[in-house]
């Protein structure tokens, strides 16, 4: 590619590319322009790439060529491919790759960095990146220097926790959360030998350092991420997204980009006021999350009184029939017996026979911040009918009928009486104040949190044990 | 372990401990059931219904009482001759009005559950035989009163002409009370109730009735969920209300009744005298002397002007199937209770509230009165209102909130910039102009962020992936390097940063075309 655009054109480029990216972020505030605004996005990416290929100075257009359209092929494979339920899954992959590539621009930096430094050539001669590099003081160099560590170093956190984070996800890994013996200590540890190697680097420590720094940072991402229990997801999934983003500020910081700057930094605080909102929905702190989840720790709190009443589909089914108001609660369990077709079927059936339907989702129900309501959209349930915890949790006590299909902490009374409950304090949806309350639940065992749920024990409620899917179908069955 | 019930042999007592039908579910527990002849008689079971549920019958009361483990009845026993040592008795037995039946029971040495001194505690309520008994004197009060009155329940519009509804007063709502009101509506009289605890008012709004407010502040609420006595203020109040109640009520159903003393006198005769001939009162606190002025217990009266009084204190009786067939399942429930491994072996668990609250002798020792319940069946009255803050102290409050934040925001910005005075001190200015856009960028994004709608998290983190493949420039940049390290690593950059872009986009745009308003 011979022809050059002037210099400034290029920039002018990233300011509305970077314009296009906030709107398109902007639009998600309502359903009917994020429609709309997802274009904005696209639009902004594509004049990004192609400003830069023109204006970089590229000497392989082929392999650039090649690579994106395998990439854009592969992308567009996994986009059509993907089941809802499995979002959560690739959100954490996709994360995993941003990660990936800032460790490898970074150690490239460093290598064109030492090749640039013992160039014996006129400068120049140098094109592209290199030319840049050639003119740095040597203030900027030390700089330089510092901005390639960071990305390296959250990149590779980024990459293998967003790899184990998928393998919770996916279930190729339990969920439970393992750490080694000493825990925490190792991360500090590791943390503590990466900075030293750090300095080691910015004293021309040379390429091994920060290959060493790599694999040290991605030990401590594996290690911190298998720590965490399955019921903290959300805010791991949201922090990765984070990372991510901080990662491709760091780089744009290295190759003195701006757009990247800019990109990385919106993605970065997104991805932290998520972590933030998950955060809170469970009452937790953010650092309690990170160091270490209930999942599976904690001993189940057994002194909950009375006994769990079971109730079959027919019975489910007349309880319909006679009300007027229902609410239905989904969890994670609807996401993993695939149910939310067969939800949106009853509630299709309930709103033709003009009884009020209404969905309340709480912020951390599912393994990703909105996940249900992204189910329920494929299931074609209607959003408006589709409510937030606090648009919602006054009227339960005006409702005939609850249905809980597959969640368990998210309605644990225990979280308000109990101050001694490990999940004390944490909002909850206060479905046992409806008339009637059916849990869909596969067993009598507890959440992923392995705390009891009195809720199952009120008089008020039935449970009715089953394959989610099964059972609202049964359902189906009986209310025809 | 054997389980024998008599032939109740108080006079007009209709009902029987045991039916056949709680025989049966006995057996299951692995007790096996001794009953006398006739026992069920008055109540519509025969002996042999008995036999077919597995129970023997026997003629003669004496063999029963020698012969049985656990004796089960409805009344208390009028001497405790034939009681023995280590013998279990389940009855009614109302130990604050028996004490020398008490004594006695305890010289024998025998356990004795009452029936009457289940605690009032959720986990009891299948126990709970004095709740099954008032449910049917309720019931029964309302169908007592309608065939003395002399006209519908329900206002109807016929050809023949208009007939105005029964009004019902029902006065105290436990669980008699509660159900007189049900019945009533059913029926479809107006029913109005009244009853001194206010917490109770949803109750009685839950089951149809309209509840009369008295504006008084007091509480008559004792512990256990029943009643206490009131002032005397409050009582003149409340007299005030029935005296304007009585002109216009066609029925009214007492069943006023407070622990421990003679039930409270509410329905005054001149009351009584100011309401329409032909109208009914239903006294339910007979036992206790009643609550209207002018009831004779046990009997039914007519006044000058016309009004009926009916007294009567035996209407679980006047419905003895279905007061035995309750009164059975609580004794069943009870012995269940007594049986917690199901092998037919009792176990006086003494640590057990519900048991300890029940058992009134024991090993030879007086256990009568219990140790107060922990847990009140009924809701507790609303805790007292928060303290109203002033509008001087909220706006001290708020002020004082207010300096709290801007001494953080303040703390916060004299950090930041210390911080970034600090990078500035050390870093070029080259890093400088990078360093405001990176700081700009995260104002904005948090601004925008905060702003996303929750249902569209998901598509906020894959669009968010998709943009962070912006990171496809700084490999698109180095892919003017010589060196074939570097290629090689930029060009598996470029790749992966594409599947980012591509897959992060197109997903985000599936999933944002799913999102439908209903039509």
């Amino acid at each position: 590619m011979s022809f050059e655009l002037p210099t400034g054109a290029p920039l002018a480029i990233y300011v509305v590319a970077a314009t296009l990216f906030i709107l398109s972020l902007g639009g998600l505030a309502d359903q009917e322009r994020a429609k709309r605004a997802i274009w904005y996005g696209m639009a902004g990416m594509l004049l990004a790439v192609v400003a830069t290929i023109i204006s970089a100075g590229i000497n392989n257009f082929a392999i650039v060529a090649i690579m994106v359209l395998v990439g854009a092929v592969i992308g567009t494979f996994v986009a059509r491919r993907v089941e809802m339920t499995g979002m959560p899954q690739l959100v954490a992959a996709l994360h995993s790759f941003v990660g990936l590539a800032a460790v490898f621009i970074g150690l490239n930096a460093d290598i064109e960095l030492t090749f640039v430094q013992s160039y014996v050539g006129a400068i120049e001669t140098l094109t592209g990146f290199s030319l840049q590099l050639a003119k740095k003081t040597a203030a900027e160099i030390g700089l330089l220097k510092v901005e390639i560590f960071l990305g390296i170093f959250i990149g590779a956190v980024t990459f293998t926790g967003s790899v184990v984070a998928f393998g919770k996800l996916a279930g190729h890994f339990d969920g439970k959360p393992k750490k080694l013996p000493g825990g925490h200590f190792w991360n500090a540890a590791a943390a503590l030998v990466c900075l030293v190697l750090g300095f080691i680097y910015l004293n021309d420590g040379g390429l091994w350092t920060l290959i060493l720094i790599a694999l040290l940072a991605g030990a401590i991402g594996w290690h911190l991420i298998m720590g965490i229990g399955g019921a903290d997801m959300p805010v791991v999934v949201s922090m990765l997204n984070s990372y991510s983003g901080w990662a491709a500020a760091a780089i744009g910081f290295t190759l003195g980009n701006d757009l990247l700057i800019v990109t990385g930094a919106l993605v970065g605080s997104s991805g932290a006021i998520l972590s933030y909102i998950m955060c809170r929905a469970m009452n937790r702190h953010f650092i309690g999350v990170i160091l270490g989840g209930f999942g599976g720790t904690g001993d189940p709190i057994s002194n909950v009184e009375g006994e769990q009443i079971a109730i079959d589909a027919d019975g489910v089914a007349s309880a319909l029939t006679e009300a007027d108001n229902i609410i239905f609660v989904p969890g994670y369990g609807m996401a993993v017996a695939q149910a939310q077709g067969a939800v949106s079927e009853l509630v299709g059936k309930l709103r033709r026979d003009g009884k009020t339907v209404r969905f309340a989702i709480h912020p951390v129900a599912g393994r990703l911040p909105g996940h249900m309501n992204v189910l329920l959209a494929e299931a074609k349930v209607p959003y408006d009918i589709v409510l937030e915890m606090d648009e919602i949790n006054e009227d339960f006590a005006a409702t005939d009928v609850v249905i809980v299909v597959g969640s368990n902490d998210i309605v644990n009374p225990s979280a308000q009486d109990d101050p001694h409950s490990p999940i004390a304090g944490m909002p909850v949806l206060e479905v046992w104040k409806a008339k009637q309350v059916f849990v869909s639940k596969r067993g009598q065992g507890t959440g992923y949190s392995g705390i009891e749920n009195p809720l199952f024990y009120k008089e008020n409620t039935r449970m009715f044990f089953g394959d989610a899917k099964e059972s609202i179908l049964q359902v189906l069955r009986f209310m025809d | 372990m054997i389980i024998g019930t008599l032939k109740e042999n108080f006079s007009g007592e209709a009902r029987v401990a045991i039916t056949p039908e709680s025989a049966k579910r006995l057996s299951k527990l692995g007790h096996s059931v001794i009953i006398e002849a006739d026992a069920g008689h008055m109540s519509g079971f025969d002996n042999r219904a008995y036999e077919a549920s597995g129970a023997t019958i026997k003629s003669d009361a004496a063999s029963i009482w020698a012969e049985a483990d656990v004796m089960a009845k409805v009344r208390p026993p009028e001497d405790v001759e034939s009681l023995r040592h280590r013998q279990t008795l389940i009855s009614f037995f109302y130990p604050s009005q028996n004490n020398e039946l008490l004594q006695a029971a305890k010289d024998k040495g025998a356990t004795v559950v009452a029936m009457d001194m289940v605690p009032r505690i959720s986990r009891a309520q299948k126990m709970d035989a004095l709740s099954s008994m008032a449910n049917i004197a309720g019931y029964r009060a309302v169908i007592e009163a309608g065939s003395h009155f002399g006209r519908f329940f329900t206002g109807q519009i016929t050809a023949a002409g208009k007939v105005p509804p029964g009004k019902v007063l029902v006065i105290g709502a436990g669980v008699a009370g509660l159900s007189a009101i049900g019945t009533a509506i059913s029926l479809g009289a107006i029913v109005r109730a009244f009853d001194v605890r206010p917490e109770v008012a949803e109750q009685i709004q839950s089951m149809g009735g309209e509840f009369l407010f008295l504006d008084f502040e007091e509480d008559g609420g004792g512990t256990g969920g029943y009643a206490k006595p009131s002032s005397p203020e409050f009582r003149e109040k409340q007299l005030e209300l029935f005296r304007h109640q009585a002109k216009e009520i066609d029925i009214v159903i007492t069943t006023a009744l407070i622990p421990g003393i003679d039930a409270p006198k509410l329905w005054l005769e001149d009351m009584v005298k100011a309401m329409k001939p032909g109208s009914v009162i239903v006294d339910l606190a007979a036992e206790r002397g009643g609550n209207c002025e002018m009831t004779v217990a046990d009997q039914k009266i007519v006044t000058e002007n016309g009004v009926t009084i009916i007294g009567y204190t035996d209407y679980p009786s006047r419905m003895a199937a279905q007061a035995s067939t309750l009164y059975g399942s609580n004794i069943f429930h009870m012995i269940s209770e007594l049986t917690p491994n199901k092998d037919g072996i009792l176990v006086h668990n003494m640590d057990d509230e519900v048991i300890r609250g029940s058992t009134v002798t024991h090993n030879g020792e007086i256990t009568f009165p219990p140790p107060p319940p922990k847990m009140s069946a009924v809701a507790p009255p609303q805790a007292a209102k928060k303290k109203e803050m002033t509008d001087e102290e909220r706006r001290e409050e708020r002020s004082a909130q207010f300096r709290r934040s801007t001494r953080k925001q303040a703390l916060l910005l004299l950090g930041g910039t210390m911080v970034t005075i600090a990078i500035g001190v050390v870093a070029p200015a080259s890093f400088m102009q990078h360093f405001i856009v990176f700081v700009l960028s995260c104002f904005v994004g948090f601004q925008v962020i905060w702003n996303v709608n929750h249902a569209l998290h998901t598509p906020l983190m894959s669009v968010t992936n998709a943009i962070s493949g912006i990171i496809i420039l700084g490999a698109l940049l180095q892919m003017g390097s010589s060196q074939n390290v570097v290629l090689i690593l930029a060009s598996i950059s470029i790749l992966i940063a594409s599947i980012n872009i591509v897959g992060g986009f197109l997903v985000t745009r599936r999933m944002l075309a799913m999102f439908q308003r209903s039509s």
